[in-house]
């Protein structure tokens, strides 16, 4: 049997030096007696520990898998006695099983990940709970603070470095039964030994505890979950834990109280904001029977539900005497937060096409068949829902009277949803397109593809296709607008 | 006689209590080492203290002013209220804040404010904290602006430059309830007023061509509240919103708050004690939204609308759909481990890690923290499997609470 003799205050490299030596030799777990003596120096040095048999030959050195360390210098702070032996062992059974650490269900590794968590979990109190009074400075120029706080496990060494990121600025001292650790602006000192509470006051904590009180809903009372992660054992530091009773035992008189008064009459200043409110004038004026009035008209529209779920209305954009009007679909996810047709990923595609067929796009009337964004949420996403019928039929009065306005000579319907919404024709897209359909007030109307089609394309070959398809239709188009304004 | 910066600060967070949103996570990494100035934040937020109303405090909470134009009536702010006015300076924000930091009461600020003069001017005033904050003051550590609908997009701009989180409360789940109770707010105000700020995080996310280098813009990212039990929608209908708002705004959290009684509260609201199990069954259902892969039909469907009070959702989706049960922990999906009650996504992933090695048997998950109770009779393990437990007519009273004698006074 060998005994290993350590202080136990959470010094990693204690252990680590010794398992270490102890594995190296071949010294199995069950011949391993790890003892800890604390800070009792003499009990400390009385035990030597016994010479290591000599290891034969040169021994590998020892290795382990990179969860194993983050996870050993955790367990290390806690204050479970048998931790050193359960390292140890976990060394020991690492060395013939490598990827032991990913067996969760295992007892060792299960017992570890507990320990660990439980060190974690006391470290992230003490970021919480560690309350700062302000003392006495020594250095020209910078404050200084003094925090007194009760720990449960070896864990202010580790947790230290956290109090020097955040608070570089300023002196402080952190002095817990567990060791202090201190900071001066240049160095991060930790003394292992146990500190006692001088009892600082600081006049701040008041006005912390005004805010604590007031904002405090006394409507709700859950004392379990606030027990649950402010357990009762780290109240005695806490400047604000000593108003919970009271603020518990008033809780249901407060309510009470709150409710019994009945509702008393506005002040007077609510009139006077209600009467300026009501006395500006609520829409922006435009000049009507214009593209313009239409468009802030149409913003308003609760024609169909899909208002309440949609951005905003999503309307034609273009010069009202375009000769060429070309009209989608409805908008998709990125028309519908710019407030702009055709801006998204098929809106790049369809600037492509225009841009190859030699159109200009400002000198288009863009549309849509149906002005509101329609989708399914689908996590992080929206996916896009073909509008029904009644979508369609809903929003056809805007889009005839855009067609009212704008008279254009041609319109091109982009997709199956714009034939129908424009002509009534249900015939799949496939016999429709390219075949010219006059329309009344001699308005003729151009069937092709969505541009959207070409993105929902999975081979290559056949997208490639289908694009130079749609630029020779656009460059149809661009053909027969210039004609018909020719027969004009 | 002028208030004491004590007295109103008892007032402005009073007045900002009924904000649920405390969280101080989710944004980059920074310190002051480095840096110099005070502060950090460090990826996972830390709650302060808890009050026992069972919420975290994490932020300073409060109200630039109290005074408002608008008359929301959910609101204790409301013009119409009679409610203590108070407000404090840009400055006396600033060093409230900086001195409550410096003794580790908090992780940094939550700024609001009630609509003062213009949406502009109440704006600009939260901006001129922050921007305080963090150039004249070095701060590093977190910052959540309320930003307000129709102020100017320069403010947003700089607002999202200093600020970790920006959020916008959409307050109640219907249309038809904003304009009923916030007559002044415009719900497609409100609306795109996210998505315009969602286009803003993205396009400062999208690397500059010249230094690849992305903008530091709202790394937060926004989030919404909605009030709970204050019109009559159903679960239904909010977790609908939710997850409309989640797709559409990239969210990052939907707050539901309960509706609580209010002070001098507004006659056309219920007197009612806040629904804070509802609450809690909301929260829960919108995670099984996000992270386990439910939707929403799925979980509000057996129930008509509401989810049960009882029970959790999950557990009583599983009830409801004995026919997908039970599971075997040793072969199922990952997707499939996640629907059984009892098995969070960290348990999962230990199993699916785990069954590599080795099959699992019911020892296996109780040392994974599993509770053997819940899950026993959902799933199969080496050496069990439920028979005649998943069968019983009666499944589900093994998880109804235990019935209370009351006692005689």
């Amino acid at each position: 049997m060998y005994t290993i003799p350590l202080l136990g205050r959470g010094d990693f490299s204690e252990w680590r030096d010794a398992a270490r030596m102890l594995a190296t030799a071949g010294v199995s777990p069950r011949e391993a007696d790890w003892r800890v003596y604390g800070l009792e120096e003499e009990l400390f040095e009385a035990v030597v520990p016994p010479p290591l048999p000599k290891a034969d030959g040169i021994a590998p050195p020892l290795t382990v898998p990179p969860g194993f360390l983050p996870l050993a210098e955790a367990v290390v702070c806690h204050t479970e006695p048998g931790r050193y032996h359960l390292l140890y062992r976990l060394l020991w059974r690492l060395q013939s099983d490598r990827r032991l650490l990913e067996l969760a269900a295992d007892k060792d590794v299960a017992w570890a990940r507990l320990l660990a968590k439980n060190v974690h979990r006391d470290s992230h109190k003490m970021t919480a709970f560690v309350r700062f009074k302000e003392i006495a400075g020594v250095a020209e120029g910078r404050r200084r603070f003094f925090a007194w706080f009760e720990p449960t496990h070896f864990i202010v060494a580790r947790t230290a470095p956290f109090f020097r990121r955040r608070f570089a600025d300023m002196d402080w001292i952190i002095a817990t039964p567990m060791g202090t650790a201190s900071w001066d602006g240049e160095s991060l000192i930790f003394d292992v030994r146990p500190a006692e509470n001088p009892g600082h006051g600081d006049p701040t904590d008041e006005l912390w505890r005004t805010y604590y009180s007031s904002i405090f809903n006394p409507a709700r009372l859950k004392l379990k979950a606030m027990q649950t992660e402010m357990p009762k054992k780290y109240w005695r530091n806490l400047p604000e834990a000593d108003l919970i009773p009271e603020m518990i035992a008033n809780a249901e008189a407060n309510v009470r109280a709150m409710a019994e008064r009945a509702a008393s009459d506005p002040p007077l200043f609510h009139y006077r904001l209600q009467d300026a409110a009501h006395a500006e004038p609520q829409l922006v004026p435009v000049s009507p029977g214009t593209i313009a009035a239409l468009r802030e008209e149409a913003r308003h529209c609760t024609r169909c539900p899909l208002h309440c779920t949609a951005t905003q209305t999503v309307f034609g954009e273009g010069p009202q005497d375009a000769r060429v009007m070309m009209v989608g679909e409805q908008p998709g996810d990125q028309e519908d937060l710019a407030g702009r047709p055709f801006v998204g990923p098929a809106g790049k595609v369809f600037d492509a096409v225009l841009k190859e067929a030699d159109i200009a796009r400002d000198g288009l009337y863009l549309t849509n068949a149906v002005k509101h964004f329609k989708y399914e949420p689908r996590g992080k996403r929206r996916i896009h829902q073909k509008p029904d019928r009644g979508d369609i039929e809903h929003c056809r009065w805007w889009l005839a009277k855009e067609v009212e306005l704008v008279k254009p000579r041609l319109i091109v319907a982009l997709g199956a949803t714009a034939v129908f919404a424009l002509s009534g024709e249900q015939k799949p897209l496939s016999q429709l397109r390219g075949k010219p359909i006059t329309m009344e007030r001699n308005i003729v109307l151009y069937p092709t593809i969505h541009p959207s089609y070409l993105l929902r394309l999975p081979d290559e070959a056949a997208r490639k296709r289908q694009h130079a398809l749609f630029v020779e239709d656009m460059q149809l188009i661009k053909h027969l607008g210039e004609t018909l304004a020719a027969q004009q | 006689m002028k208030k004491s910066l004590q007295q109103r600060l008892a007032v402005l967070s009073d007045a900002a209590k009924y904000d649920a949103s405390c969280a101080s996570s989710g944004t980059v990494k920074r310190d002051s080492v480095t840096s110099g100035g005070l502060g950090s934040t460090e990826g996972a937020g830390i709650c302060h203290a808890y009050a026992p109303d069972g919420r975290c405090i994490s932020l300073l909470k409060i109200l630039l002013t109290n005074f408002c134009i608008f008359d929301c009536a959910y609101c204790i702010n409301r013009s119409s209220s009679n409610v203590e006015r108070a407000r404090f300076t840009p400055e006396e924000v600033v060093w409230l804040m900086l001195e409550f930091y410096r003794r580790n009461y908090i992780e940094g600020l939550f700024l609001s404010s009630g609509i003062i003069r213009s949406p502009d001017h109440t704006m600009g005033e939260m901006v001129r904290v922050a921007r305080e904050l963090r150039t004249t003051h070095g701060f590093r550590g977190y910052i959540h602006l309320k930003s307000i609908p129709d102020a100017a997009p320069e403010l947003i701009e700089e607002a999202g430059l200093y600020a970790d989180r920006l959020s916008l409360n959409i307050e109640l789940p219907t249309d038809a309830g904003i304009s009923r109770f916030a007559p002044e707010k415009r719900p497609s105000g409100i609306r795109r007023a996210m998505g315009d700020l969602r286009r803003k995080i993205e396009a400062a996310d999208d690397p500059t061509l010249q230094t690849k280098k992305r903008k530091r813009f709202v790394p937060g990212g926004q989030s919404t509240q909605m009030i709970v039990g204050a019109d009559g929608a159903d679960d239904a209908t909010i977790l609908k919103t939710s997850a409309r708002l989640y797709g559409s705004y990239g969210l990052k959290r939907v707050y539901y708050s309960a509706f609580s009684p209010i002070p001098d509260a507004s006659r056309i609201l219920p007197l009612i004690k806040p629904p804070l199990v509802r609450e809690h069954r909301l929260y829960q259902a919108d995670w099984l939204y996000r992270f386990y892969g439910f939707g929403v039909d799925e979980i509000t469907a057996s129930t008509g609308g509401m989810l049960d009070l009882d029970m959790d959702p999950k557990l009583a989706w599983a009830l409801a759909n004995r026919h997908a049960f039970p599971v075997d922990v040793n072969r199922a999906e990952r997707e499939t481990l996640l629907r059984v009650p009892g098995l969070g996504t960290k348990t999962v992933d230990a199993i699916v890690s785990s069954r590599r090695f080795r099959r699992l048997r019911l020892e296996d998950l109780a040392r994974l923290g599993v509770s053997l109770r819940k899950v026993r009779a959902f799933i199969e393990a080496d050496g069990w499997t439920p028979r005649r437990l998943a069968d019983r007519a009666d499944l589900k009273t093994l998880f109804a609470r235990k019935p209370e004698q009351l006692s005689l006074l």
